[in-house]
């Protein structure tokens, strides 16, 4: 009984904390000063917001075929990601899209 | 309960970027807003499996996820070489 | 020819997941979808280290749970960002060189950068990786060279 409840709260925690990273890319969807700026924002929704989310889901659903599905669509999610948000950011480059640099000397060089 | 929560936050997330696919401002901002909501309806398909206790949802969500990588794929190649590929395309660059 | 039966296995092992049922008709139907499909595979001349790169799966599981950390680490500082706008943002592009031998090491490191928000790798010329990142910090982190060194592990196993 109360390790059902434990289980409970371990999956509410992971579905909160999903649902504030998911919200809070997608502020930075909208905030962020430019295009290559506004991608990390949709990084953040992409690996904590549907991770958090999946696995609050699959805590749910334990050691079954469904859960299973969900773990999958999860490393499904993560290969796809990064290489959408590339394959954008390389044809945003290649079409001419000038990425805002700022002048803040931090040590990382500019090129 | 926690499920309802859940899918009002997936709500607003796609909201937020349903606003940036109206803002835009160049076509490449429309398309990660196009891709963000494409990966928050994956999470609604799965969310709303377990709201309505039918797991039967997540085959689709995965079909979702599958067809949203490929789309936003086609989309950018589309953009770039200004047609769907074809013995006549150049060989990648990669 | 192992890369086929690695991919076959594969290919099945989804199949079954996602079917769920096993009576013989679709247990067939499944088969020969596995069977085109790795044909396809073949005609398309992928099966090889590059396109089933699973000799690496054993090193790269390895690495995974470091590569999490690093995400949960980069999400709470871009979303503190994001949410409290007194924090600096200083967008810059900085170009690392990627010390993977292959092309599969190559691609698992700059999907690595681009899985940690806070650092979008934008374009890959030869060896090295021009990478868009949010803040200075994000960026050094990345020149750092501990993530490097990691997928140079995966890629070689020393």
């Amino acid at each position: 009984m109360t390790l059902q409840l434990v289980w409970d709260l371990l999956s509410w925690g992971c579905l909160l904390l999903g649902s504030a990273f998911a919200i809070t890319g997608g502020i930075g969807l909208l905030r962020l000063p430019d295009f290559y700026a506004r991608m990390h924002g949709g990084g953040i929704t992409d690996t904590m917001g549907a991770g958090l989310i999946l696995l609050g889901l699959g805590f749910q659903a334990g050691v079954s075929l469904v859960g299973a599905k969900l773990l999958l669509i999860l490393v499904f999610l993560l290969i796809t990601s990064p290489t959408t948000a590339h394959a954008l950011a390389k044809a945003a480059l290649a079409d001419g899209v000038e990425p805002f640099v700022s002048d803040d000397p931090g040590k990382a060089g500019v090129p | 309960m926690m499920f309802a929560m859940t899918m009002v936050a997936v709500l607003v997330t796609l909201a937020l970027a349903l606003a940036r696919a109206a803002l835009g401002p160049t076509v490449f901002d429309r398309i990660l807003a196009l891709n963000m909501i494409g990966t928050k309806t994956v999470l609604l398909i799965a969310v709303i499996g377990f709201l309505t206790e039918r797991p039967d949802f997540l085959d689709l969500a995965l079909l979702y996820a599958l067809m949203n990588f490929i789309g936003v794929i086609a989309v950018l190649r589309f953009l770039k070489v200004g047609h769907f590929g074809g013995a006549e395309v150049e060989p990648s660059g990669e | 020819m192992r890369h086929a039966i690695a991919l076959t296995v594969v290919f099945a092992g989804i199949w079954l997941l996602w079917s769920g049922h096993l009576e013989a008709l679709l247990l067939s139907l499944g088969a020969l979808s596995c069977i085109v499909a790795v044909a396809l595979a073949a005609r398309m001349r992928i099966l090889d280290d590059e396109g089933v790169p699973f000799a690496l799966a054993g090193r790269a599981a390895r690495y995974l749970p470091w590569l999490l950390l690093q995400i949960v680490k980069a999400n709470i500082d871009v979303a503190r960002r994001i949410l409290n706008p007194r924090l600096p943002v200083a967008p810059r592009l900085i170009r690392v060189h990627a010390r993977q031998q292959s092309a599969v090491g190559r691609a698992l490191f700059a999907n690595s950068i681009t899985l940690t928000p806070g650092t979008v790798s934008v374009d890959v010329d030869g060896e090295t990786i021009v990478v868009h990142a949010l803040t200075a910090e994000a960026g050094n982190d990345v020149l750092a060279g501990e993530m490097n060194r990691r997928v140079v592990w995966v890629e070689q196993g020393s």
